[in-house]
């Protein structure tokens, strides 16, 4: 795990800096651009991994696997952060060059969806005395939410928003110079690794934390079989 | 007895593969049922998800004067009057446009040739007066140096319009032109 969180790392702050100070301003957004280094990264991995949530809830539900539901329940509050995150820029930016920290056009409001649906997941499956039926519930609300993804995707195109539409994700050559598409895939790479650090670390802290109690439990079993008068003092 | 527990173990395994099975079936049953669901919805509502409407959208049908919506096109070229707070512009599809007036400050990325979605309500002079202007980002990300380039060579007047194909500048190398400009951008 130490060489996963040093990889990580080891991409991701090159990659900030080559965003925040080697890259060039925009020809008519200056410095602001460089919000765009986060901001996309965030807005792709709040998409992506609500994707893996889904994945894992079809896992979870169809096949029971115990993992799935534990990787579920530990991705859910990482993916509320970055989603906040990609809203959080998104609104600083958006008062210098738009003239407005929030509109309600259907690709802010559909975000501002995801972060709702990340939260919902989180809270749902720790609502419950009973963690299965947490989980299962939790994997409901995930495959549901799952229409919103390619409502945010193609909102832009589908209808006429304030969001400009994609410049690197779309059929045509990217709308972006080389000079700016490449800090761009390299924050996004160093962001997606520390994104997928993250979110092992709480999966293994989660397993060990079964497993401590899992032998909590089975030594309280022991003790209450063996009389307290035999044990010696 | 071996064989009794394997034909056993094997129905049991049958029976949980025809359960995952049913449960598969009623997850992308109830997944077809909401897509579809929210489908129509979005087809139904068309008209109240988008964020602003054109200058054409309202030669079609105009809104009934005193009710405000938002208006959005693109700043016509050489209509940008500005008179002290105050600015005339016209905001133009293509196909049809109108005259809008604003009091206030104007975003950064305000320009000719650049869209912009107004909030307000049509004036009885048929203009349209507008109490908020925001800019829209056309989705073109380029240094001030490839900008340069492109309107030293004729090829783009952003006042005119939207950039040419991507394909075209995205990986132009500005320093090889020449220019007084130092190429410092490291990247």
């Amino acid at each position: 795990m130490p060489w996963l969180w040093g990889v990580s790392l080891a991409v991701l702050l090159p990659a900030v800096a080559w965003a925040l100070f080697l890259s060039p301003a925009d020809w008519q957004q200056g410095e602001t651009v460089r919000i765009m280094y986060v901001h996309v990264p965030m807005a792709w991995l709040a998409m992506s991994g609500y994707a893996g949530l889904a994945v894992a809830s079809v896992l979870a539900l169809v096949w029971k696997h115990p993992l799935a539901d534990l990787a579920a329940r530990e991705l859910s509050p990482v993916g509320a952060m970055v989603t906040a995150l990609c809203l959080a820029t998104g609104s600083l930016w958006g008062q210098p060059m738009w003239g407005t920290w929030w509109a309600w056009d259907a690709r802010m409001t559909s975000v501002l969806v995801l972060f709702f649906l990340w939260v919902g997941h989180a809270a749902i499956t720790r609502a419950f005395e009973d963690e299965e039926r947490g989980a299962r519930m939790g994997a409901i609300l995930a495959l549901v939410g799952v229409v919103n993804l390619p409502i945010v995707k193609f909102s832009v195109d589908w209808w006429n928003t304030l969001h400009q539409p994609a410049s690197v994700a779309r059929l045509a050559a990217p709308g972006m110079h080389i000079s700016m598409l490449g800090p761009l895939l390299a924050c996004a790479a160093g962001f997606s690794l520390l994104f997928g650090t993250l979110v092992l670390a709480r999966v293994r802290a989660a397993v060990m934390e079964r497993r401590v109690q899992a032998l909590e439990l089975a030594r309280a079993r022991e003790a209450d079989r063996i009389p307290p008068a035999t044990v010696p003092a | 007895m071996s064989g009794a527990a394997s034909t056993g173990r094997s129905g049991g395994l049958g029976l949980a593969a025809s359960r995952r099975r049913r449960r598969m079936w009623v997850l992308l049953l109830c997944g077809l049922g909401l897509g579809g669901a929210a489908a129509l919805a979005l087809t139904a509502f068309q008209d109240n998800l988008v964020f602003f409407r054109s200058p054409s959208d309202i030669a079609a049908s105009a809104p009934p004067e005193g009710r405000a919506f938002r208006l959005g096109g693109l700043v016509e070229t050489g209509s940008v009057v500005k008179d002290g707070p105050e600015a005339r512009f016209r905001v133009t599809d293509g196909a049809h446009s109108i005259s809008v007036s604003y009091r206030g400050v104007l975003p950064d990325l305000f320009r000719e040739g650049q869209g912009v979605v107004t909030l307000g309500k049509m004036a009885p002079d048929g203009g349209f007066q507008a109490s908020e202007v925001l800019a829209r980002h056309d989705e073109t990300y380029m240094p001030p140096e490839v900008m340069d380039a492109l309107q030293r060579s004729g090829h783009w007047k952003p006042e005119e319009g939207a950039a040419p194909p991507a394909a075209s500048w995205n990986t132009l190398q500005p320093s090889a032109q020449p220019s007084g400009r130092p190429a410092g951008n490291g990247g």
